[in-house]
């Protein structure tokens, strides 16, 4: 088990090797950092005293190098388009996405567990095929115009909650600040988590569906109820936990991803996260913001599918046993 | 037999409706059971040999259902109760056997936990009291050292071991009747004969009556104290295992007889049955025997033969084998 | 004992004609008892063909500011407009462009997009699905470790971070008009993972089945083997993932769009309407939003229904 998980460990260095060398690339071939720090009055000394001063001199490795070295640190020089340190930025809008990330994560995998349960065990229910059909205009539905839609109807038609911004918000420690103490910071709240969470939800929903309809076919489920065990004892005990096994994988991705669809859900509502950043960044072709914004993501999601693969071990007993001990048939 | 059987299956029609008409894989079967005996039943895949025992212990796959017949157990009909009463029965009354013991255990729990659930569900016993009898059942059943190994998951037992714990499980609420649906095809051979020889031991010192569905006539000759025989959906032929093999009456099950290798039978050749048994939903007119049948003539081909009532050693054929010994009337 | 079981009747024989055949076949058989599923592909047909032939359909060219009115800016649908006195059915826009007109040949673009977008996937994921489970070593190892990198990450990041790339590579003068090839190959090379590891298992799968070997005995190219046994195997997921993809690939360009880091406005698709349509919700004129926005959800939802019919008509396992 202790090799697996140092093979998983390098493995995942592995990868955020490779987004690196993707980000710094971005750096050195994506339009010309100089050009975009320097305006349009420049000398060919300020030129190159800048490129000097960026390291763009130096050979390629030497650079990646450095890069690395920089990263490890959390420094990703200057945004291009705002002129302050790339870290600086990205650590006063991580709070806003973390907080949105986690009340939507939580809605979309309580809710989702739940209908998901519910759909596979009602399956020619009304409710559940009304659910189900939902759920397909739910993934149809994207992000953004969920967004906009929520936007319409409980802002511009019923005036319930904001259509933008974070509300007020309460400063905690050094660098986070929250919403959660305020009563418009939580109001605030309510529109982009459902958003965000939505599309997410009826993702876990329909995969714990198909896992947990896929389980009851399996002839230990049979079994059980053969041996006369109550609905409940079924699905819950025994079909239940086998459905967990394959969907805890895919559900880490999908909260992972949660991050990373906060993109959207932020620029409908000009929440004031990374994502909005990153947006921004983009339209600007802010390099070093896109490039630390890459880095910084890739970090979460390797970290999550990390976590994920050792959730294995906590469930599935099978995984737990030495392969060499070879006490199987 | 003078008791009452623990299991009676009185003209029992199981259908599947499909877009192409119905489909009928268990036709007009009837049978009983009597304590402490093993009733084989045979057929190639597809004769309705499993449909029938999902039919009895009520897990028939929607959109399967039963539409004709009773089925009593203990002379209480059980075809046409609630599911929840049903589901009463399933464990304490009824226990099941299924054939891959490899996927019949939940990976994901021991084997004791799922043990003393079943035990919990069907008896008023304490927690203690339920795993003091999840170790009995599992030494009845030959699982040595069970008070260790009770916490163990399925992957660590070797496939025969497991098919024990599958059987222990079948019988830890101490149920009257026993469908073994295949319990040794997934085995290896070295194995089936322990298996075989665990039923036949426990059904005779529980005085459990068994219902042994396979494919194998090698296990029924082992097992089996009476055999029916089925073919697409229907009873050819029912009687003491010893007839059955060596004077069968019905054609197919003399061809079966003689397409299966014996020990006894040395070095003959085997011979083999020409064509397919056909797909219910193109059953022939008349007898669906007679397409492969040598002695086939217009009768059989215009109506189904008249099928055996629940008594011993009849065939439902219009021309059975002759017999050496016959006691009992030809159908007319 | 008596024999109430009634007798089945036997089923009437008959030698139907190749036509007849096909229209009875499994495939087509469950698509006409799927109501769900004949009212989507009808949806689908029939906004395809409005965007193919939008030219035609459309009153007005959005594009050609010739025919343009800036006072029949702001006209609701069906009203005439207070100055010129013209009427448009879903209205105008800001700048009097006829929202009918615009939806048309914003889904134009949104199709043209979505549909290039999964032929570039297909065909990438397809040849390298093969190819890594046809040739194996370390052509294998390399093109499934980047496919894995690749899946760590949504879809959607991915086609951003292209876009962003590719948007820094080009020259900014000719930025909008390289936008649409822009967003085709982000979103492309975004989505070709899924195909690619569908053709690999089912390749992996083919090879070593006799008749592979066989054609490789006589001495089939492998090129040949791969185009001619291996690949009518892997033909129906290939369908499934690239009708699931079109539906994906148009969300994700109208979400790139209205995100501004897609189609520009002089050349508007679906979701560069609704950003534009969003501007104008809190003053009143919902049709800019509302219209685009739900042609987008026809199609996103018709298809969708299409391709989750398909996958389970063609896999019934799944069913």
């Amino acid at each position: 088990m202790l090799a697996y998980i140092i093979r998983r460990v390098f493995q995942s260095l592995l990868v955020l090797l490779v987004v690196g060398l993707v980000a710094f690339s971005m750096f050195s071939f994506v339009g010309d950092p100089v050009d975009n720090m320097l305006g349009q009055e420049r000398t060919q000394a300020d030129i190159e005293r800048l490129r000097a001063d960026l390291g763009l001199d130096k050979p390629f490795p030497v650079q990646y190098w450095r890069f690395l070295e920089q990263a490890v640190q959390g420094n990703f020089g200057l945004s291009y388009r705002q002129g302050r340190p790339v870290s600086e930025i990205l650590v006063e809008r991580l709070p806003a996405t973390l907080e949105l990330a986690f009340v939507s994560g939580v809605l979309a995998l309580l809710g989702g567990i739940g209908l998901g349960i519910f759909t596979a065990i009602r399956k020619r229910g009304v409710a559940a095929n009304m659910i189900m059909t939902l759920s397909l205009v739910g993934v149809s539905l994207p992000t953004f115009l969920i967004g906009v839609l929520l936007i319409y109807l409980f802002s511009v038609e019923l005036g319930w909650l904001p259509s933008f911004g974070r509300g007020d918000v309460t400063r905690i420690g050094d660098w986070w600040t929250t919403g959660f103490l305020t009563e418009t910071g939580l109001k605030a709240l309510i529109l982009p988590a459902i958003t965000l969470g939505l599309y997410q939800m009826t993702l876990i929903m329909r995969l714990v569906r198909t896992e947990m309809l896929e389980v009851l076919r399996g002839d230990y489920i049979r079994f059980a109820r053969a041996r006369g065990l109550r609905d409940r004892s079924v699905h819950f005990k025994h079909a239940l936990k086998n459905t967990l096994v394959p969907v805890i994988t895919i559900t880490g991705l999908q909260l992972g991803s949660i991050i990373a669809f906060a993109i959207i859900t932020e620029t409908v509502f000009q929440w004031p996260g990374v994502g909005l950043l990153f947006i921004n960044a983009i339209q600007f072709v802010d390099i070093p913001v896109m490039a630390a914004y890459l880095m910084m993501i890739s970090v979460m999601f390797v970290g999550i599918n990390l976590i994920v693969d050792l959730l294995y071990f906590a469930i599935d007993p099978r995984l737990r046993v030495d392969r060499s001990a070879g006490k199987t048939t | 037999m003078d008791k009452d059987p623990v299991l009676s299956v009185r003209d029992l029609v199981v259908e599947i409706p499909t877009r192409h008409g119905i489909l009928r894989p268990v036709d007009r079967v009837s049978y009983d059971i009597h304590a402490g005996e093993i009733l084989g039943v045979v057929g190639e895949s597809g004769a309705g040999k499993s449909m029938t025992g999902n039919a009895v212990i009520g897990l028939l796959d929607p959109p399967a259902r039963i539409t004709h017949g009773e089925i009593l157990l203990s002379g209480q009909p059980i075809h046409n109760i609630k599911r929840e009463a049903l589901r009463k029965l399933r464990g304490k009354k009824m226990g099941m056997i299924f054939q891959d013991p490899l996927t019949s255990l939940n990976p994901l729990l021991t084997i004791g936990d799922q043990l003393t659930e079943t035990i919990l569900e069907h008896l008023d016993v304490s927690q203690s009291e339920a795993r003091e009898r999840a170790i009995a059942a599992l030494e009845e059943v030959g699982i040595p050292a069970a008070r260790d190994r009770i916490g163990s998951y399925p992957h660590e037992f070797s496939g025969g071991m497991r098919q024990r714990v599958v059987i222990a499980l079948a019988l830890c609420a101490e149920p009257e009747l026993v469908i073994a649906d295949e319990p040794t095809t997934a085995l290896d051979v070295s194995v089936q004969a322990q298996i075989v020889a665990l039923l036949k031991r426990l059904c005779r010192e529980r005085g459990v009556a068994v219902m042994l569905v396979t494919h194998d006539m090698g296990v029924i000759a082992e097992a089996a104290d009476r055999v029916a025989v089925m073919y697409a959906g229907r009873l050819a032929e029912l009687g003491p295992v010893r007839e059955v093999i060596t004077q069968a009456r019905h054609p197919y099950t003399a061809g079966l007889m003689a397409s299966t290798p014996m020990a006894s039978q040395g070095a003959k050749r085997l011979r083999q049955i020409p064509g397919a048994m056909p797909r219910l939903g193109a059953l022939p007119h008349g007898c669906a025997f007679h397409p492969r049948c040598d002695r086939a003539t217009a009768e059989c081909r215009a109506d189904p033969p008249p099928r055996i009532d629940y008594c011993d050693g009849r065939a439902a054929c219009w021309h059975p084998l002759a017999q050496k010994d016959t006691t009992k009337g030809e159908p007319a | 004992m008596t024999d109430t079981a009634p007798p089945i009747p036997p089923t009437p024989e008959r030698a139907p004609s190749r036509l007849a055949r096909a229209w009875q076949s499994d495939f087509l058989y469950s698509f006409r008892r799927a109501p769900v599923a004949v009212v989507s592909f009808c949806v689908v047909l029939t906004l395809v063909l409005c965007a193919v032939f939008a030219p035609l359909i459309a009153p007005h060219d959005p594009f050609d500011p010739a025919t343009l009115n800036l006072m029949n800016g702001f006209t609701p649908p069906g009203e005439a407009n207070a100055f010129t006195g013209d009427s448009f059915l879903l209205g105008t826009d800001d700048q009097g462009r006829d929202v009918f007109s615009t939806i048309l040949y914003g889904m134009r673009i949104s199709l043209f997009v979505g549909f290039s977008a999964v032929l570039l996937a297909m065909v990438l994921g397809v040849v390298l699905g093969l190819l890594a489970g046809y040739s194996g070593g370390w052509t294998e190892t390399i093109i499934m470790r980047v496919a894995d990198v690749q899946l760590t990450f949504p879809a959607i990041l991915v086609a951003m971070l292209i876009f962003g790339i590719a948007k820094g590579i080009t020259p900014p003068e000719y930025r909008d008009q390289m936008a649409i090839w822009v967003l085709i190959l982000a979103i492309g090379l975004s989505d070709w993972v899924q195909f690619a590891r569908v053709v690999r298992g089912a390749t992996l799968v083919e090879k070593n089945k006799e008749y592979v070997q066989a054609a490789r005995l006589v001495g089939r190219s492998p090129l040949s083997i791969m185009l001619r046994h291996i690949l009518p195997n892997v033909l129906n997921p290939v369908l499934v993932i690239a009708t699931i993809s079109l539906a994906l690939a148009i969300i994700a360009e109208a979400t790139l769009s209205f995100l501004g880091v897609g189609a520009p406005p002089t050349k508007p698709s679906l979701g560069t309407l609704i950003r534009i349509g969003q501007e104008f919700m809190f003053s009143g004129e919902w049709w800019i939003l509302v219209f685009p926005a739900a042609t987008l959800l026809a199609l996103a939802l018709s298809i969708n229904l299409l391709g989750d019919w398909l996958r389970d008509a063609l896999n019934p396992k799944l069913r």
